[in-house]
C-alpha cells in the first residue's frame, strides 16, 4: 500500500443519546479516524467505550449527533434519495456478534441470504438468486445442502459463516464486523478468522474489525484505534502500536492481556489499572483517563489532550507527549 | 500421596435427554488437587468442565442428571456418598466456587453484606457485630473501598469487576481448602480481569487454599496455574504441567489449541492454524477417541478404539493413539514462529 486510498473518513463525529432526566449520554465524543481501501482497521477497547456505537454509526444504524462520515468522497450523514440511500447501504455491510440472535429463526438460510439481494437487485429471478447463494455458501465454507436448513441447525462457527454470507451477498465494499468471534471456541475463533482474511484478499474488502481480543485484533488489522470511553487515544498501525505503545491506557491494555506462554508470564511485570471504567454519563473533566492513569498530571484534569500525530501515522491524545 | 486434598476417579456424569436419550456429559475423567496448587481444566463449551467443577460440588440437578459412577475424595473421604445436610457443611466452608456470571450468582434483592454474612452465619458463630465487621474486612481484603458503607449496597450498585470481587469474598469467607472457580473472568474486560487474577493469586499466597480454575483462556491458564487438564468431549486427553502442556503437548488437540491462537509477539503474516470442524455431539458419540474426526494424524485404529492413557513423564499424561509403540513414527517439525514453537506432526 504505497499509495493509500481513503475510504472513508470519520470526521468529529458524535453520538449522544438522551437517557431521559435531561441526562445525556455521550457514547461517541469527537472521533476522527480515516479507513484506508483495501485494510483491516481495529477498532479495540472495554465494554461500555463506544466502539459499536462507532461502527453502528458509520454505518447509518444510528443518525450521528453531529460530525461526518465521508465513504469515498461523500458525505453519508446528510439527507439523500431513497434511492442514493439504498445504493448507499448496498456498499457497506455488517456481521454481527451473537451468530444466533443475528439470524432469523424462522428463516431459511437461503431465505436469510437472499433477502438482501432481492432488495437491491429487484430484477434477479429466483432461479438466479439461488444460485448466488449457493455460490455464496461455497465461498464461506458451507454447501447447497445447507440452503434449506433453519438457523437452529446450525452450530455457532456455521451460523457466523452463514452471517458473513449475508454480509456478502449484495457484494459490498465495506464490513464492519462488530465482534464476530467474541461468541465462539477458540478452535473455531481461528475459522472465522482465516476465512475473513480469504474473502479479504479475493474480494479486495475493507474492514472495520470491532472487538475486545487485543491478540486476535493485533493479528486480522493493519491498523488499531484505541477507544476509551467514547473517545479514540490511540491509533497506530498494528505491530508500531504493540511495539511502541504510547498512551499510559494502551500501556495498560496490552499488559493485561494474559499471554499464552508460562515462561513469559512467570516474569512479565503488569501494569494493573486500578478502579472501574467511570460512569459516560459523568465523565471526568479534562483527560477521560486521568482517574484511572498512573501517570496523571495537574494538566490532565484541566485540559482535555489534543489529537497528535506524535511519529508518522502514530497519532495519540495525551499529555505527556506534548510537542 | 499425603498432600492430595482432592482426588477424583473415573467420574462419570450423564443428562437425561428426551426420548430416554443419554448425553455423557463427563466420561471417565480423574485427576488430583494437591495442597496449595492451582489447577487449570481447558476445554471447549461442552467439553464438560463446568459439570466436572458442578458434580464434585454436587449441585446437579437431580431431575435429568445422574452421577454414574466414580468417587470425589475429599480429605480421603467420598463426597458422592456424602448426604444433603452433610455436603451443605463442606459447601462454602470447605470447598467453595466462583461462578461464571457476577450477575446471576449474586440475589439482586439482598444487601452484599447479608451475603456475605449468610455464609458465615451458616458456618462459623459469630456475634452480631462480629459477623459485619468479619463481612467489612472480607470486603476490604478483596479491594473494595470503604467497604463500611458498600456493605448496605445492592448487587446492581456495584460494576461487573466489584460484583465478582464480592463473590470471590464470599467464597474465601470461611478460608475453604480449595476453590472452584468456573470462567471467573470471562464475563470481565481484560484490565478488569488483569485485577480479579492478581487478586486470585494474591489472596492464593495469603490463605493457601487450592485453586481449581475452569477456563477456555490459555493465557488465563499460562499466568495462573501450574498443572493444566486438557478436557475435549467429556475426557480428559492430557494432564502435565504448564511448561509440559504449552512446550511439549503431545495430544494433537492440545497442539489444535496452541497453533490456533494468535500470537502477540509474532509477525502479522504467520497464518493461524485453525482445529477442522467442530466438537461431536455427546448424545451421539462416535466410536473410539472423540477426537479423530477432527484430528490430522487420525489412523484406522482411532476409529475404533479408545486410546488408553500413556504415562509421558511422572507429571504428564495423554491419551493418544500416536503414544502407543505400534503407531507409525510421528515427526515434529520445529518452525520458527513465536515462543510456542509452531508444530506439526506429519504421518509418514
Amino acid at each position: 500500500m504505497s499509495e493509500k486510498e481513503k475510504l472513508i473518513e470519520v470526521k468529529n463525529l458524535k453520538k449522544y443519546f438522551n437517557v431521559g432526566k435531561g441526562k445525556i449520554l455521550k457514547a461517541v465524543d469527537d472521533v476522527s479516524f480515516d479507513i484506508y481501501k483495501g485494510e483491516t482497521l481495529g477498532l479495540v477497547g472495554e465494554s461500555g467505550c463506544g466502539k459499536s456505537t462507532a461502527g453502528r454509526t458509520i454505518i447509518q444504524l444510528y443518525n450521528a449527533t453531529s460530525g461526518q462520515v465521508i465513504y469515498d468522497g461523500e458525505d453519508t450523514q446528510v439527507k439523500k434519495s431513497a434511492v442514493d440511500k439504498k445504493s448507499m447501504k448496498k456498499k457497506m455491510q455488517m456481521i454481527y456478534q451473537d451468530p444466533y440472535s443475528s439470524l432469523n429463526p424462522r428463516m431459511t438460510v437461503l431465505e436469510i441470504i437472499a433477502e438482501g439481494i432481492g432488495n437491491h437487485e429487484v430484477q434477479l429471478k429466483s432461479k438466479e438468486k439461488e444460485a448466488r447463494v449457493y455460490d455464496l455458501l461455497e465461498s464461506v465454507g458451507l454447501n447447497k445442502k445447507h440452503a434449506n436448513r433453519y438457523p437452529h441447525e446450525f452450530s455457532g462457527g456455521q451460523c457466523q459463516r452463514i452471517g458473513i454470507a449475508r454480509a456478502l451477498a449484495v457484494a459490498p465494499e465495506f464490513i464492519i464486523a462488530d465482534e464476530p468471534i467474541a461468541a465462539l471456541d477458540v478452535s473455531i475463533q481461528a475459522q472465522i478468522v482465516n476465512l475473513l482474511q480469504e474473502l479479504q484478499q479475493k474480494k479486495g474488502l475493507t474492514y472495520l474489525f470491532i472487538a475486545h481480543d487485543l491478540s486476535m485484533v493485533k493479528h486480522i488489522s493493519d491498523r488499531i484505534a484505541v477507544m476509551y470511553l467514547g473517545g479514540v487515544v490511540e491509533l497506530a498501525g498494528s505491530e508500531d502500536l504493540y511495539d511502541n505503545p504510547l498512551h499510559p491506557y494502551t500501556q495498560a491494555l496490552l499488559s493485561a492481556i494474559p499471554i499464552p506462554d508460562p515462561k513469559i508470564e512467570r516474569t512479565r511485570e503488569r501494569i494493573i489499572l486500578k478502579g472501574d471504567v467511570p460512569n459516560p454519563m459523568d465523565p471526568p473533566s479534562g483527560c477521560r483517563f486521568r482517574t484511572r492513569c498512573p501517570k496523571a498530571m495537574q494538566i490532565c484534569t484541566e485540559i482535555v489532550p489534543e489529537w497528535q500525530e506524535v511519529s508518522s501515522n502514530h497519532f495519540v491524545a495525551c499529555h505527556l507527549y506534548k510537542q | 500421596m499425603e498432600d492430595t486434598i482432592l482426588k477424583i476417579d473415573n467420574l462419570h456424569v450423564s443428562f437425561k435427554t428426551h426420548n430416554d436419550g443419554e448425553t455423557k456429559a463427563v466420561r471417565g475423567v480423574s485427576f488430583e488437587l494437591k495442597k496449595g496448587e492451582t489447577l487449570a481444566i481447558v476445554g471447549e463449551s461442552g467439553s464438560g468442565k463446568s459439570v466436572t467443577a458442578k458434580s464434585l460440588m454436587r449441585l446437579l440437578p437431580k431431575q435429568n442428571s445422574m452421577i454414574k459412577d466414580g468417587q470425589v475424595f475429599y480429605e480421603g473421604k467420598d463426597l458422592l456418598k456424602y448426604s444433603i445436610k452433610e455436603m451443605q457443611k463442606i459447601r462454602g466452608s470447605e470447598i467453595s466456587m466462583v461462578f461464571q456470571d457476577p450477575m446471576t450468582s449474586l440475589n439482586p434483592t439482598m444487601t452484599i453484606g447479608k451475603q456475605i454474612m449468610e455464609g458465615l452465619r451458616k458456618h462459623q458463630a459469630f456475634r452480631k457485630k462480629e459477623l459485619f465487621k468479619k463481612a467489612a474486612d472480607l470486603l476490604e481484603l478483596v479491594g473494595i473501598p470503604s467497604p463500611m458503607e458498600r456493605m448496605k449496597d445492592y448487587p446492581h450498585q456495584f460494576s461487573g469487576g466489584m460484583r465478582q470481587r464480592v463473590v470471590i469474598a464470599m467464597a474465601l469467607a470461611c478460608n475453604p481448602k480449595v476453590l472452584l472457580a468456573d470462567e471467573p473472568t470471562t464475563a470481565l474486560d481484560v484490565t478488569i480481569q488483569a485485577q480479579i487474577l492478581d487478586l486470585m493469586k494474591d489472596l492464593q499466597k495469603k490463605t493457601g487454599t487450592a485453586i481449581i480454575i475452569i477456563t477456555h483462556d490459555l493465557g488465563v491458564v499460562a499466568s495462573m496455574a501450574q498443572r493444566v487438564a486438557v478436557m475435549y468431549a467429556g475426557e480428559i486427553i492430557e494432564t502435565g504441567t504448564v511448561d509440559e502442556i504449552f512446550y511439549e503437548p503431545k495430544h494433537p488437540y492440545t497442539c489444535g489449541l496452541l497453533l490456533s491462537m494468535p500470537k502477540l509477539h509474532a509477525a502479522r503474516s504467520t497464518k493461524l492454524i485453525p482445529i477442522p470442524g467442530i466438537p461431536p455431539d455427546l448424545g451421539q458419540l462416535p466410536e473410539g477417541c472423540p477426537f479423530a474426526a477432527r484430528c490430522p494424524y487420525v489412523m484406522k485404529v482411532c476409529h475404533s478404539f479408545s486410546p488408553s492413557k500413556t504415562e509421558v513423564s511422572e507429571t504428564h499424561s495423554v491419551s493418544c493413539w500416536l503414544e502407543d509403540e505400534r503407531a507409525p513414527q510421528v515427526e515434529w517439525i520445529d518452525g520458527a514462529g513465536g515462543s510456542i514453537d509452531e508444530r506439526k506432526r506429519k504421518v509418514d
